[in-house]
């Protein structure tokens, strides 16, 4: 099966109904939902609806067993051991407090968790506010000049201490992808843990966690084609089963007496309430799609965008392009500056031409500053996009000089 | 449209930049900033006999947030407290309200009233006003 563009964007009812033509290219924010993920969701409010693991009647068994493949197609997805290793939750963000919160509680005052100065805030801020609870001491792996994340800084930083690497495995703003095996590689000398974050890889292929040799992998559905409200974190079903809850409510528990509770087995431990059924649904849907694909043929039609992107921003006055500005090791997400020109107002003017492109300091404010700035450009491109799209952006560039200056 | 949105009244404001630059001997001081966006401004005032003699401002921001901001540093001086009070008031109802009368929002700032149709850039331009505001709500400020 090769790639087929046109085949493909008309799978998208937004881009496909888009008059004029919409030239989406926010989707490290999000991206667009597929019509898989659309039909399942509307499938399973329509036929199956009902509370999940509870009731004992035919609809019931059937909302649970449409959830539990969901689970089970995230495994796929992921190449889980099991899926029961695979937690739902409502995005990358709630993951990742998860992880904080509950793997958190085994960390003691002088414990070092460490990421790097290229996380979003969603793999930053929370491990600043463990540090408030716990006095763990947070440490920073630093960037190379091009903004990739500097492994090779792991060996001075990560002491026996040590317990949790918490990194990206692709940039929000660069697009750059982590070197994931020299971060496992220096966490396994020292005995801790790694997190990879994977919110704006998993839109890019499949991905396989046991390959990786990490402990947790977090991703949000809304960034993977699949609906918003929905997120995944994986872990190592043991350590799963070590960590106590994050959140409690029904569900979660196994026994409840006025003296106090115990808690069912990964993952429903930490899925406590009603969980977003049909969203799962969605994301099942969206990521069994996903695995359909020939990504071979995909990464290269995303290849020659990210060119073209590359180059045409090179020809611009005054455009300064953050991150790798080569093809090694990335993903197609490119930041810009224009100088003298602020973001907003760049991709403000863009609108009028139908190119939707993000500005400010996407939730990277330590990587701001280390290039020198307040906020950005950002223009990350999707499997839909075609050259029509970089084109549009190129000349609407031109556009935007003109009227702002 | 954009091209309203950036005419050559506000891009002559924000390069003008009334008032730029940090206020030696300040009443009172704000630092605000606009967590979605990222505009931040810092901005002093100086009062004197319950008027305004001089402001001051470091502002960060887009240019719409930058013209605000010069707006102010050309228009604050001279004027009371209540004075600016009405301007900010003049400015909500030009981004804001319902059935807008311009006739009820002084001419030097109707071109700020394109953006009224992107709500999301509403927040620019109300930046420096809310410094000022909270400048002057500073008991020092007087």
């Amino acid at each position: 099966m090769s790639f087929d563009l046109q085949a493909t964007r008309a799978e998208f009812p937004l881009l496909a109904l888009a008059k004029p033509p919409l030239h989406y290219l926010d989707n490290a924010a999000t991206s667009q939902i597929h019509q898989s993920a659309l039909q399942a969701m509307a499938d399973h409010d329509m036929f199956r609806r009902a509370n999940i693991m509870r009731g004992t009647y035919r609809l019931a068994e059937a909302a649970t067993t449409a959830y539990e493949e969901a689970r089970a197609r995230v495994a796929r997805f992921l190449n889980a051991f099991t899926p029961n290793e695979v937690v739902f939750t409502s995005g990358a963000t709630s993951a990742l407090n998860l992880v904080a919160h509950s793997f958190g509680e085994s960390l003691r005052s002088g414990d070092e968790v460490i990421v790097s100065l290229a996380e979003h805030h969603s793999n930053l801020v929370p491990w600043q506010l463990l540090r408030q609870r716990t006095g763990i001491i947070l440490k920073f792996l630093p960037v190379t000049a091009d903004g990739r994340i500097d492994a090779t800084a792991l060996a001075g930083l990560a002491t026996s201490r040590c317990r949790l690497i918490a990194v990206t495995h692709c940039s929000n703003v660069t697009g750059a992808v982590t070197d994931i095996a020299a971060i496992v590689a220096a966490a396994r000398s020292v005995g801790a843990r790694v997190l990879v974050d994977g919110a704006q890889q998993v839109q890019h292929g499949p991905v396989d966690v046991q390959a990786l040799g990490i402990d947790f992998y977090a991703f949000s559905g809304h960034k993977c084609y699949g609906p918003t409200g929905i997120g995944v974190l994986w872990a190592r079903h043991a350590l799963l089963d070590a960590m106590p809850p994050f959140l409690a409510g029904g569900g979660m528990v196994g026994e409840v007496t006025p003296e106090g509770s115990t808690f069912a087995r990964p993952p429903q431990r930490f899925e406590a309430g009603t969980p977003p059924i049909a969203q799962a649904v969605g994301l099942g849907a969206a990521l069994s799609w996903l695995t359909t694909l020939p990504w071979g043929d995909i990464r290269r039609h995303e290849q020659r965008l990210l060119q073209a992107l590359l180059a045409g921003l090179a020809r611009k006055p005054g455009v300064r392009i953050l991150g790798p500005t080569d093809l090694e090791a990335r993903h197609p997400v490119v930041s810009f500056d224009i100088a003298g020109l602020h973001p907003h107002d760049v991709c403000q003017v863009l609108d009028r031409h139908g190119v939707a492109l993000r500005g400010g300091h996407h939730c990277a404010q330590p990587l701001m500053q280390h290039f020198g700035l307040d906020g950005a450009n950002r223009a990350s491109i999707a499997l839909y996009n075609s050259l029509a799209d970089i084109e549009a952006l190129l000349d609407g560039l031109d556009d935007v000089i003109e009227v702002l200056r | 449209m954009s091209a309203e949105l950036y005419q050559q009244a506000i891009k002559a404001l924000a390069q003008a930049a009334h008032g730029a630059g940090r206020l030696p001997a300040a009443s009172a001081s704000a630092k605000l900033d606009n967590p979605l966006c990222g505009d931040r401004i810092t901005l002093d005032v100086a009062v004197e006999d319950g008027k305004i003699i001089a402001i001051g401002h470091d502002t960060r921001g887009c240019l719409l947030c930058r013209a605000a901001a010069s707006w102010l540093g050309q228009a604050a001086p001279g004027a009371t407290r209540a004075q600016m009070a009405v301007a900010h008031a003049e400015l909500l109802a030009l981004l804001k309200q319902d059935a807008l009368d311009t006739s009820a929002v002084r001419e030097s700032l109707l071109p700020f009233s394109p953006v009224r149709e992107h709500k999301s850039r509403h927040g620019c331009v109300l930046l420096p006003f809310q410094a000022l505001e909270q400048a002057l709500t500073d008991p020092q400020a007087g």
